[in-house]
């Protein structure tokens, strides 16, 4: 029914689609099957907390682990769980959020389509004059984010608000507008967060909500609580057909630790399986919500999606800061623009701040002047003044993203201020070796880099070099998914083609870890049912266990149903032992690896297989051992060619065989030789990237 | 090469084709053509050897192929001992067909056999049955007495080694004075390749199809055979003149759609070595060769450096080898030695028994024949290597 009106929008649509002012700004390109993905499962893989500044872990182990399982039937309900990080159990806190947020269930905003047009003066065309923000006072402002789980809905929903809003023009084809990297719209998650302000007319009152978009998973936890940091409440949108699942956990609790104010919304009530009444009750007993506050929406259709906003003005509280006040703005977000160097993007905690205001970084000291200011519509658009409670971005000269750290604190120039809490610089959680496939490709990786960091200041980079994969570079990432997104805008974005070693974890001491989970030296916590066939198990993890294959392991032992979220629990001691790789007697460097002691001879043995499946014969045998000091775990042997001769070589097939000999001399100079075995580098390659520790 | 075969075998990826019908009258009116084309071409005043192949050539009528050889001779010299080999399929009742193609000039038969085995014969979709092979072998030596060829295939999918030296044993009864051994290798787009990905069929074991070649020549060995390449033995002397051809790097026309041939057009003033390629597809071929008298898809003119590559590659499958005479034919001024003398790599290999270089030349041992692309490996890159440090830039156009 909403699309009569589109015509209204429609004539505007062209400026928007020419976007790409920054680097990565591929907007209508569409969301690809996932399934081409081939580490497919990892990307699900996406929760949203971790650390959260100011609130003590309870847990002292080293990760805790997430799991969701819906049953398939009665007889295998015991396998299936869902489980949560942190806090959990913390009773008294969840009452008090209760009270907070029970404003009694949202009026339905039926006269929506009526107020369409009122929002329209706020559309784009109406911005190539600078807005004046002074219009909009703090109890007229709501800042929120959207969380939730992988795929239920949350960019979605974010279009809808847009569109509502006149934000954007609605067309057939924003999809996950917010969403503007490549890689986000391939596999379906956010990683760089948008931010949009929408303008929207309640009441005969003009409000202004700024929708803070959040990466959606634990590697940017520390990005995700300083997006929550500037907002009052958040939507948690949950799919009805899916239910609660790990992230939907680990999200709330995120918010509600923040004591921001949460809106739950169950998305997707079109679809056929869904069961919005199974998910109230889910919500009511896991999150002490009351069912009637839960409010039922199709994004996809557009459904009910007005009383969403008609919610998050009555449920969330303005925010609490003070215009009088010196200015006081946490930088929750920062972009590069080749042009015009590093986009902060800014919360205003108190104070104002215009063009030509001289500001000051708590965290660097340095003192910047302030070129420009305004509103992102989701795109810049300029304004006068950003006023404290407001949410948008800031220009001022700074030319790497390091200058403008994300829960850095701005202030002007001589008057300080006490600077936001919970600031830390990021701190690589994964580390891995990054190649060229080629080495004649060294330079042109280096600047593929060079430019991608300076739009992710969280990447750490250390020159390294590999016998067998020649110069490189050591990485550190805040975690997996960062990790190959990371990987993937390289290949997308640069078209560099990288050899990426199996990604280890910091050892600081020493690590100690259903079947899978025992194997992974797992302990257990927690385990909670959430309903009849649903439940929650909470285990300690070493962060090494599941850093490599653990969620697909896990997808693949429920079939798909399991979901799975994690979060750093610090160091613990483990008896660990360094185990070589040898080829007849040689040690090959590449292969040297820190193991825990149970599992040497497993993952010893494992190494030796692998190697011995990508090792090619030659005229000599080969002895493959793993070794412990002097002492052999694991042996394999490859042995010489009996017999390697074409056997049918006539008139015709001499082109064909001088070619494939020649490709083959040609692959034998680049073999690597330890001793006398000759080595190709891509049997290192599969044997680092595939070592798993069944 | 005549395209046409009755049935696809099932290891086969040879340029074929299954027809409806043939015009036979209009195709071996384009391969006499083609071969007197070429012929001219070429320049070439003499013909060793004409071999048959296919496809199934016997499939031909003995018309055809006499005209072919009448074409032949009409256009260069084509002596009587010339040797003149045809590609032969088993079938039930080979008597007559065959007498007739030895009344059109064919005096050598080469057996495609390939198993005694009916199991084994099924699998790779041949139409004929073990019993059919021994009638027709029986009956090519009456007509061509020492001048038949027999192939026998290994490293079938779940071929056992036993069996194997078996059929090798009863062949050895009935056999004439030349035989083939031929490793299996499972080619992209062939049903027995789609069947072993699908795990219908088990992949051929290399190491069993390695004991199986190891212990078959040296049955043949015991048998009084030379091994006089890597899959070709022969005794009394029964060598394949035209084979030894390919691996000399002699010249040799291709006739016949997607014929290879490799030779110098010195009928057209040229001094490079061609190697060339006909066009594939039969209909199209024909077309060619009716407007332009030829139906050569493809010419590539080989470089000195490509051309001693192919000597060194094709000559070390033979068992006397690269003899000093034979490089110099192709290169004189840089010898064997040069080139290998002083390699430490290649030292090792000589070392480890695997080649011989002595005042003979250059050739494998019993046990480096068997392993030869590996030693390629390390010897192509040193000829390359001697070759780019001997000669001076190459000056542009020469």
């Amino acid at each position: 029914m909403s699309r009569r009106r589109a015509p209204c929008w429609r004539q505007q649509a062209a400026p928007r689609r020419a976007a790409p002012s920054g680097c990565f700004r591929s907007w209508y390109l569409g969301r690809t099957t996932r399934g081409l993905l081939s580490s497919l499962h990892r990307v699900c893989l996406s929760p949203v907390h971790r650390t959260l500044p100011g609130v003590p872990l309870k847990t002292n182990g080293l990760c805790c682990c997430c799991l969701s399982v819906p049953s398939l039937d009665a007889s295998i309900a015991r396998v299936m769980w869902t489980l949560v990080g942190r806090g959990w159990g913390c009773a008294r806190t969840l009452a008090r959020w209760a009270t907070g947020a029970a404003l009694g269930p949202a009026p339905t905003f039926g006269a929506a389509p009526e107020s369409w047009p009122t929002c329209r003066v706020y559309s784009s065309a109406e911005f190539k004059e600078k807005l004046d923000m002074s219009r909009f006072p703090v109890e007229n402002i709501r800042n929120f984010s959207i969380v939730a789980h992988v795929d239920h809905g949350k960019s979605t929903l974010a279009d809808r608000l847009l569109e509502l809003t006149g934000t954007i023009d609605k067309t057939e084809n924003n999809k996950q507008v917010l969403d503007k990297l490549q890689v986000e719209r391939e596999r379906g998650i956010t990683v760089k967060a948008q931010t949009a302000s929408l303008f929207y007319n309640c009441e005969g009152k003009q409000y202004l909500l700024n929708l803070i978009d959040t990466p959606g998973h634990v590697d940017f936890s520390y990005e995700v609580s300083r997006s929550l940091s500037a907002c009052q409440g958040v939507l948690l949108v949950v799919d009805a057909n899916e239910g609660i699942q790990a992230q939907t956990v680990a999200n709330f609790f995120l918010a509600f630790e923040a004591q921001l104010s949460v809106i739950p919304v169950i998305n997707k009530i079109d679809l056929k399986n869904a069961d919005p009444e199974r998910v109230e009750n889910q919500i009511e007993k896991v999150f002490d919500i009351p069912s009637d506050e839960c409010i039922k929406i199709s994004a996809k259709l557009g459904t009910n999606v007005e009383s969403v906003l008609q919610a998050v003005i009555e449920r969330i509280p303005p925010p609490k800061v003070h215009r009088k006040n010196p200015l006081r703005a946490l930088v929750f977000d920062s972009t590069f623009d080749q042009y015009r160097g590093v986009i902060a993007n800014v919360a205003l905690f108190d104070g104002v701040v215009s063009k030509g205001d001289k500001i000051v970084s708590a965290h660097t000291q340095k003192t910047y002047e302030v070129n420009e200011v305004g509103v992102l519509n989701p795109n810049e658009q300029p304004t006068h003044k950003l006023y404290a409670g407001q949410v948008g971005y800031l220009i001022a000269g700074m030319k790497n993203v390091i200058e403008a750290q994300i829960g850095d604190t701005l202030y002007l120039h001589k008057q300080p201020v006490e600077p936001l809490p919970g600031f830390k610089s990021a701190k690589p959680m994964v580390f891995a070796g990054m190649y060229p496939v080629d080495q004649s490709e060294y330079n042109n990786l280096k600047s593929a880099i060079e430019k991608l960091t300076l739009n992710d200041s969280s990447v750490t980079v250390h020159r390294d070099s590999s016998l067998a994969l020649g110069a490189g570079w050591r990485l550190g990432f805040l975690g997996l998914l960062h990790m190959e997104v990371f990987n993937q805008r390289l290949e997308q974005e640069y078209n560099a083609s990288v050899i990426l070693t199996t990604p280890t974890v910091p050892y600081k001491a020493v690590l100690s870890s259903s079947k899978l989970i025992k194997a992974r030296r797992a302990v257990q916590k927690n385990m909670i049912f959430i309903d009849q066939n649903r439940v929650m198990l909470k285990y300690l993890f070493p962060l090494n266990e599941i850093v490599v294959d653990f969620y697909d392991s896990l997808k693949s032992l429920s079939s798909g149903y399991a979901s799975f979220d994690y979060e750093d629990a610090g160091y613990q001691t483990a008896e660990l032992v360094k185990m070589d790789i040898l080829l007849n007697g040689n040690t090959v460097e590449e292969l040297v690896t820190v193991v825990h002691k149970d599992k040497a001879h497993s993952i010893g043995k494992a190494i030796c297989e692998r190697l011995k499946d990508s090792l090619p014969r030659q005229l000599f045998e080969i002895a493959i051992q793993a070794a412990i000091g002097s002492k052999i775990i694991a042996r394999e042997t490859v042995k010489a060619y009996r017999k390697n001769v074409l056997a049918k070589c006539y008139g015709g097939d001499i082109t064909r065989k001088m070619k494939l000999l020649k490709r083959q001399a040609e692959g034998k100079k680049k073999l690597r030789k330890i001793g006398n075995v000759e080595v190709p580098k891509d049997a290192f390659i599969k044997v680092l990237k595939t070592r798993s520790s069944k | 090469h005549w395209p046409y075969c009755e049935k696809r075998c099932s290891y086969c990826n040879f340029n074929k084709y299954i027809p409806r019908g043939v015009e036979e009258a209009a195709m071996q009116k384009c391969l006499v053509t083609e071969a007197q084309t070429l012929l001219r071409l070429s320049g070439v005043q003499r013909v060793e050897s004409v071999f048959f192949g296919g496809g199934t050539p016997s499939l031909a009528s003995p018309h055809t192929v006499a005209a072919v050889l009448e074409a032949v001779a009409q256009t260069a010299h084509l002596p009587a001992d010339s040797e003149v080999t045809l590609e032969a399929n088993p079938t039930s009742t080979p008597g007559s067909r065959l007498a007739e193609f030895g009344a059109a000039g064919v005096n050598r038969l080469s057996i495609g056999l390939q198993s005694l085995d009916n199991t084994e014969l099924r699998l790779l979709g041949r139409t004929h049955s073990a019993c059919d092979a021994l009638r027709t072998l029986a009956e090519a030596r009456r007509l061509f007495p020492g001048r038949v060829s027999v192939d026998l295939m290994l490293g079938l999918p779940a071929q056992q080694v036993g069996p194997w030296l078996g059929q090798l044993q009863e062949l050895l009864h009935h056999c004439d004075d030349h035989l083939s051994l031929y490793q299996l290798s499972l080619e992209r787009g062939t049903a027995l390749f789609a069947q072993v990905q699908q795990g219908v069929l088990p992949a051929p074991d290399p190491e069993l199809a390695a004991e199986m070649y190891q212990r078959g020549r040296a049955v043949l060995r015991e048998a009084g055979f030379r091994q006089y390449e890597v899959s070709n033995f022969a005794r009394n002397g029964a060598l394949s003149t035209h084979n030894w051809t390919y691996w000399q790097c002699g010249q040799y026309l291709g006739i016949g759609p997607g014929a290879h041939g490799r030779f110098m057009p010195q009928g057209a003033g040229s001094h490079t070595r061609e190697a060339r390629i006909q066009t594939l597809e039969p209909d199209n071929w024909m077309k060619e060769v009716m407007m332009f008298g030829h139906g050569t898809r493809k010419r590539v003119p080989l470089g000195r450096l490509e051309l001693l590559e192919e000597v060194l590659a094709l000559g070390l499958r033979t068992d006397v080898g690269i003899t000093h005479q034979h490089w110099q034919q192709f290169e004189p001024q840089l010898t064997l030695c040069d080139v290998f003398g002083a390699n430490k790599e290649v030292q090792e290999l000589l070392e480890q028994g695997l080649l011989q270089l002595d005042h003979r030349g250059l050739r494998c041992s019993w046990e480096g024949l068997a392993v030869l692309d590996s030693l390629l490996l390390t010897l192509l890159p040193q000829l390359q290597e001697a070759w780019q440090q001997r000669t001076p830039s190459p000056v542009p156009g020469g």
